[in-house]
C-alpha cells in the first residue's frame, strides 16, 4: 500500500501544477501592480514641449502653472502661467508640473516615446479619447528628443493637452514606469488610481478605464 | 497554391497520425502480426506528409507569398534569403510545424531502426508516438495554422523580429526541438514499458542510446541558444534564468539524471521505476516548457504572440499525455522489481546520489519558474524571482555532483572500499587543489574564495577522467600503454569526452564570474577607454551604414595594447525598416583566452555611450557544451547498441544518426 502511495506521488505534484496553471491562464503576467496607486501623484516639474497644447487651455490658465525649474517638488498652486493657447513657437520649454496644473481634476498621464512601437499601437486609442474631451491627457515623453517627440505626434496626431519630456528619465522613476507606453489615472485630489502596463486597447478603455472615469466624475 | 498544399499535407499527417496510433494498438490487443506491422508505413507516410507540409511553408516564405498570413507577418521582401527558411520556424505556427516535423522524423527513425525489438513492444512504442503526434497536429489545426490565408494580402510583410535574424535563428530552435522531441522516444519506451510490464536490461539498451541523442541534441541546442543570447542580445551575458531558458533547462536536468539512471537499469537492473518516472519527467517538463512558452502565464523575452485558446488546449493536452502517464506509473509501478542489492557505498549508490541531485536541481528550479505563478493564484501579489535565487539553490547542488563525477566511474558497482578508491585519487585530489587554491594568486584582483572553490572543482573533474584515462592504459605487465585506450568502447569514450566537457564549463563559469571586468563610459571620438592595466580602446570613426532591411550607425574602435593597435571593434546600432525596431549589434574580439565586447547604447551628440566588457575564458563555457554534446553521440554511436539482441533477422540497427 505504501509502494502505491509513494508511485502517485509523481501525479499529485502534477495536478498541483496543473491547477495553478489553469489558474495562471486567466491572469495576465503583464499586469504589474503600481506602489502609487491610491497614493499621491509626484509632483515633479518637466521641461514641456512648447506650443504643443491642444485642448483644455482654459484649465491650465485657471489653475497656475507651476514655473520651478528643475526637479525640485513644486507645491500647488505657484504662479507664472505661460501663454500656452496661441501655438506658434515662443520662448524655450518651460517646466511644468502637471500635478499641480490639473489639481482638482481627474487627469491621465500617458508616458510614451517616439521610440516605442507599442505607442503607436495605441496612439489612434488615445486621439478617440482625446476627441471626446473626457479628461485632459498628460503626455509623457521618455527619453525621446524633442525634435523626434514632435515629429511623432505631427505624423500621428496629438492627443495630448500637455506634453512634458522627461530627457533623463528621472520623473520615470519616480512614477515606477516599467517599460513604455504606461498609462496612469489621477483623481481630483491628486491620488494615483490606475496604471496600466502596455497599449492601451479597448477591452481596458471600455472595461476599466470608462467605469473607472465615471466612477471620478470626469467631465 | 502550395499553401493549400501544405494545409492539405497537414491534415493527411493527422490521418496517418491516427493510423499510427489506432492500428498497431489494435494489433497488440488483437495479437494480429499485420495490424502491428501497419506501424512502419504510417510512420513513414507520417513523416512525408509534415515533410511536404513543411516544404510548402517554407516555399511560401521563399517565394513572399504574404497572402499567408505567417508569411505577411513574419517575413518581408528584403529579407535575406536564409532568414526568411529560417523564418518559417521564427513565429509560433511555423515553430509547432517545426515541432510536428521533429517528431514525424524520430518516429520515422524509431520506426526504421527498431527490428530488433520484440513485436509487441515495438508496436506499443510506435503506438504511444502516434497518439502524440495526434495532439500536436490538431494543435496545429485547430489553434495555429500555419496555411492561414490572409485577405486581402499585403503587398509587403511585416519582416521578422530582428532579434531573430541571426544565424543563431537558423540553428538553434532546430537543435533544441530535436532534443525535446527527443525525449519523447524514451517517453514512449517507458510507457510501452509499463503497459506491457518489461523493464530488463534490454529494455533499457534500447531506450539508451535515443536517450542520449536526444540529451546531446538539447545540449547543444541550449548552448546555442546561450552563445546567441550572449552576442546578440547586448547584455554580455549568458545565462538569465529567464523562464523559457528554465523551460528547457528542466528537461536537460531530467535527461541528464535519466541518461545515469538507464546505465544502472542496464548493467545492474537497478532503479528500474526510477528510470521510468525519469522517462516520463524528461518528455513531461518538455511538454511543459512549450506550454510556459505559448500560453502567455508567465513573461520571458521568448514570448511568442499568445492567445488563450491555446494556452486551455495545451493544458488540456497535458493533462492528458502527463496526468495519464503519470496515472498509469502510479498504477503500474509497484509492481516493477527491485533490481540486485547494492553497498551503500558503490558506483549505484554514487549514480543514484547525482539522480537524487539533479532531480533536485530540477525542481529547484521549477519551483523557482512556477513560483511567481504560484503567489499570484493565491493572491499573494506579483514577484518575479531572480538569478539570486537560482544561483543561490543551484550552486550548492551542483558542487557535491561534480565531487562525484570524479569518483563515480572509478568506483566500482555494488560495493567499493573506501579507501582503496581514496588511495587511486589521492594524486588527483592533492593536484587539483593545490592548483586550484594557487592559481587564483597569480591573477591581479583581490583572491576570492569562490574561485578557488570553482577552479578545484574544474580540475577535480578533469582530473577524474585523467585517472580513468590512466588505469585503462595500465597493461597487466605493468608499463602505461596508450593504445589500449583502444579496448574502451564508444560508450566510455563519449562519458569521459562530456565530463571533460563539463571541466570546461566549470572553469568558464568560474573565471568568467570572477575576473570579468565591466565599465560603463561615453566616449567621443579620439577618445581613449582604459579597460584594464595594459588593454585600452580608442573611439576611431563613426560612420552610417545601410544593409537590406535597416540602416544604422557603426562605430569603430581600435584596441590599443601597451599603445600599440592590435585590432579593431566595430560595434553597431541598427533601426529596421519594416518594424522600426532598434537593435544592438555588439562586436565582440573572440579568443580562448576569453573575448573583448563592446556595445553601443545612446548618442550623446557625436559621443556615444559604450558599454565595454572583458569575459576571460567566457568561451570555454560553450566548448564544454560542444563537448557534452559530442561526448552524447560518441556514446550513443557505442557498437553495443548496434548489436543484435536474439533476433536472426540482419535489421539495420543503432542509432547514431536519427532521420532528420
Amino acid at each position: 500500500m505504501s509502494r502505491w502511495i509513494r508511485a502517485s506521488i509523481p501525479l499529485a505534484v502534477f495536478l498541483l501544477i496543473a491547477w495553478f496553471l489553469l489558474q495562471g491562464l486567466h491572469r495576465n503576467p503583464r499586469e504589474i501592480p503600481s506602489p502609487l496607486i491610491d497614493r499621491p501623484a509626484p509632483l515633479a516639474a518637466l521641461e514641456r514641449l512648447q506650443n504643443l497644447e491642444h485642448h483644455l487651455a482654459s484649465a491650465s490658465q485657471a489653475v497656475a502653472t507651476a514655473s520651478l525649474q528643475g526637479s525640485g517638488l513644486a507645491p500647488t498652486g505657484v504662479a507664472a502661467s505661460p501663454s500656452v493657447s496661441d501655438g506658434i513657437g515662443t520662448s524655450a520649454p518651460s517646466s511644468s508640473s502637471p500635478a499641480a496644473l490639473y489639481a482638482g481634476k481627474v487627469w491621465m498621464l500617458n508616458v510614451w516615446g517616439s521610440w516605442c512601437s507599442g505607442c503607436q499601437l495605441e496612439h489612434p486609442l488615445l486621439n478617440a479619447l482625446a476627441a471626446e474631451r473626457l479628461l485632459p491627457i498628460v503626455g509623457l515623453a521618455w527619453k525621446d528628443s524633442p525634435a523626434q517627440a514632435r515629429q511623432w505626434l505631427d505624423r500621428l496626431g496629438n492627443p495630448y493637452s500637455l506634453v512634458l519630456m522627461d530627457l533623463d528619465g528621472k520623473a520615470a522613476i519616480d512614477w515606477g514606469v516599467y517599460g513604455a507606453p504606461e498609462t496612469f489615472v489621477i483623481d481630483a485630489r491628486g491620488m494615483v488610481r490606475f496604471k496600466h502596463v502596455g497599449p492601451l486597447s479597448d477591452e481596458v478603455v471600455r472595461g476599466q478605464l470608462r467605469p473607472l472615469l465615471a466612477r471620478l466624475g470626469a467631465s | 497554391m502550395s499553401t493549400e498544399l501544405g494545409h492539405l499535407a497537414l491534415a493527411l499527417a493527422l490521418l496517418s497520425g491516427l493510423c499510427l496510433a489506432v492500428f498497431p494498438a489494435l494489433g497488440v490487443w488483437r495479437n494480429d502480426r499485420r495490424l502491428m506491422d501497419m506501424a512502419t508505413p504510417a510512420a513513414y507516410w507520417q513523416l512525408l506528409l509534415v515533410a511536404l507540409a513543411f516544404a510548402c511553408l517554407i516555399e511560401n516564405f521563399v517565394t513572399h507569398q504574404f497572402s499567408n498570413q505567417l508569411v505577411a507577418n513574419h517575413s518581408n521582401r528584403d529579407l535575406p534569403l536564409n532568414y526568411r527558411v529560417a523564418a518559417s520556424w521564427g513565429s509560433h505556427e511555423g515553430s509547432m510545424l517545426l515541432w510536428i516535423l521533429m517528431l514525424a522524423g524520430w518516429t520515422a527513425a524509431v520506426a526504421a531502426l527498431s527490428g530488433n525489438l520484440p513485436q509487441g513492444l515495438r508496436a506499443r512504442v510506435l503506438s504511444v508516438l502516434g497518439a502524440i503526434s495526434i495532439g500536436f497536429y490538431l494543435f496545429a489545426l485547430l489553434t495555429s495554422n500555419p496555411f492561414e490565408r490572409a485577405v486581402p494580402a499585403p503587398l509587403n510583410g511585416r519582416d521578422l523580429n530582428p532579434l531573430l535574424q541571426d544565424p543563431g535563428m537558423v540553428f538553434h530552435p532546430p537543435l533544441l526541438y530535436m532534443g525535446y522531441v527527443g525525449f519523447a522516444v524514451a517517453f514512449a519506451f517507458a510507457i510501452a514499458g509499463l503497459l506491457e510490464g518489461r523493464f530488463d536490461s534490454a529494455w533499457a539498451r534500447w531506450v539508451r542510446p535515443w536517450t542520449i541523442v536526444a540529451w546531446a541534441f538539447l545540449s547543444l541546442g541550449i548552448g546555442l541558444g546561450s552563445f546567441w543570447a550572449y552576442y546578440e542580445l547586448g547584455w554580455g551575458g549568458w545565462w538569465f534564468w529567464d523562464p523559457v531558458e528554465n523551460a528547457s533547462f528542466m528537461p536537460w536536468l531530467t535527461g541528464t539524471a535519466l541518461i545515469h539512471s538507464l546505465a544502472v537499469t542496464e548493467k545492474r537492473g537497478n532503479f528500474r521505476s526510477w528510470t521510468v518516472l525519469l522517462a516520463i519527467m524528461a518528455f513531461s517538463l518538455s511538454l511543459l516548457g512549450t506550454f510556459l512558452v505559448r500560453s502567455g502565464v508567465l513573461t520571458s523575452v521568448h514570448a511568442f504572440a499568445t492567445d488563450p485558446t491555446r494556452g486551455v488546449f495545451i493544458l488540456i493536452f497535458l493533462c492528458l499525455v502527463i496526468g495519464g502517464s503519470l496515472s498509469l506509473y502510479a498504477a503500474r509501478a509497484h509492481a516493477v522489481h527491485a533490481g540486485l542489492a547494492y553497498g551503500l557505498m558503490s558506483r549505484e549508490s554514487m549514480l543514484l546520489a547525482n539522480n537524487i541531485l539533479m532531480v533536485v536541481a530540477m525542481l529547484a528550479v521549477l519551483l523557482g519558474t512556477l513560483y511567481p505563478l504560484v503567489l499570484d493564484s493565491l493572491g499573494q501579489g506579483r514577484i518575479s524571482v531572480g538569478p539570486p535565487y537560482f544561483d543561490a539553490v543551484f550552486v550548492p547542488l551542483m558542487l557535491p555532483a561534480l565531487l562525484l563525477m570524479a569518483v563515480g566511474p572509478l568506483a566500482r558497482w555494488r560495493q567499493t572500499p573506501v579507501p582503496a578508491l581514496a588511495h587511486r585519487m589521492r594524486w588527483a585530489f592533492a593536484a587539483s587543489v593545490t592548483t586550484g587554491v594557487l592559481l587564483p594568486l597569480t591573477a591581479p584582483s583581490d583572491y576570492k574564495p569562490a574561485t578557488a572553490l570553482g577552479l578545484i572543482m574544474a580540475l577535480w573533474v578533469a582530473s577524474g577522467v585523467v585517472m580513468a584515462g590512466l588505469e585503462n592504459m595500465k597493461s597487466p605487465s605493468g608499463p602505461l600503454d596508450p593504445l589500449r585506450l583502444r579496448l574502451q568502447p564508444g560508450a566510455w569514450w563519449g562519458m569521459q569526452l562530456a565530463h571533460l566537457g563539463v571541466a570546461a564549463f566549470v572553469a568558464g563559469v568560474t573565471l568568467v564570474s570572477s575576473y570579468e571586468v565591466e565599465l560603463e563610459r561615453k566616449l567621443a571620438p579620439g577618445e581613449v577607454l582604459q579597460v584594464d592595466r595594459d588593454l585600452a580602446l580608442r573611439f576611431a570613426e563613426a560612420r552610417l551604414i545601410r544593409g537590406p532591411n535597416y540602416d544604422g550607425v557603426q562605430v569603430r574602435f581600435e584596441i590599443l595594447r601597451a599603445g600599440e593597435v592590435v585590432g579593431e571593434l566595430s560595434p553597431e546600432k541598427r533601426r529596421y525598416a519594416a518594424s522600426r525596431q532598434v537593435m544592438t549589434e555588439a562586436a565582440i574580439r573572440r579568443s580562448l583566452g576569453g573575448d573583448l565586447y563592446v556595445a553601443l547604447g545612446e548618442a550623446v551628440g557625436d559621443a556615444w555611450a559604450v558599454r565595454v566588457q572583458k569575459k576571460p575564458a567566457v568561451n570555454w563555457i560553450w566548448i564544454g557544451v560542444v563537448m557534452m554534446g559530442l561526448g552524447g553521440f560518441w556514446a550513443a554511436a557505442d557498437a553495443r547498441y548496434r548489436r543484435r539482441v536474439g533476433a536472426a533477422a540482419a535489421v539495420p540497427s543503432g542509432s547514431a544518426e536519427p532521420l532528420r
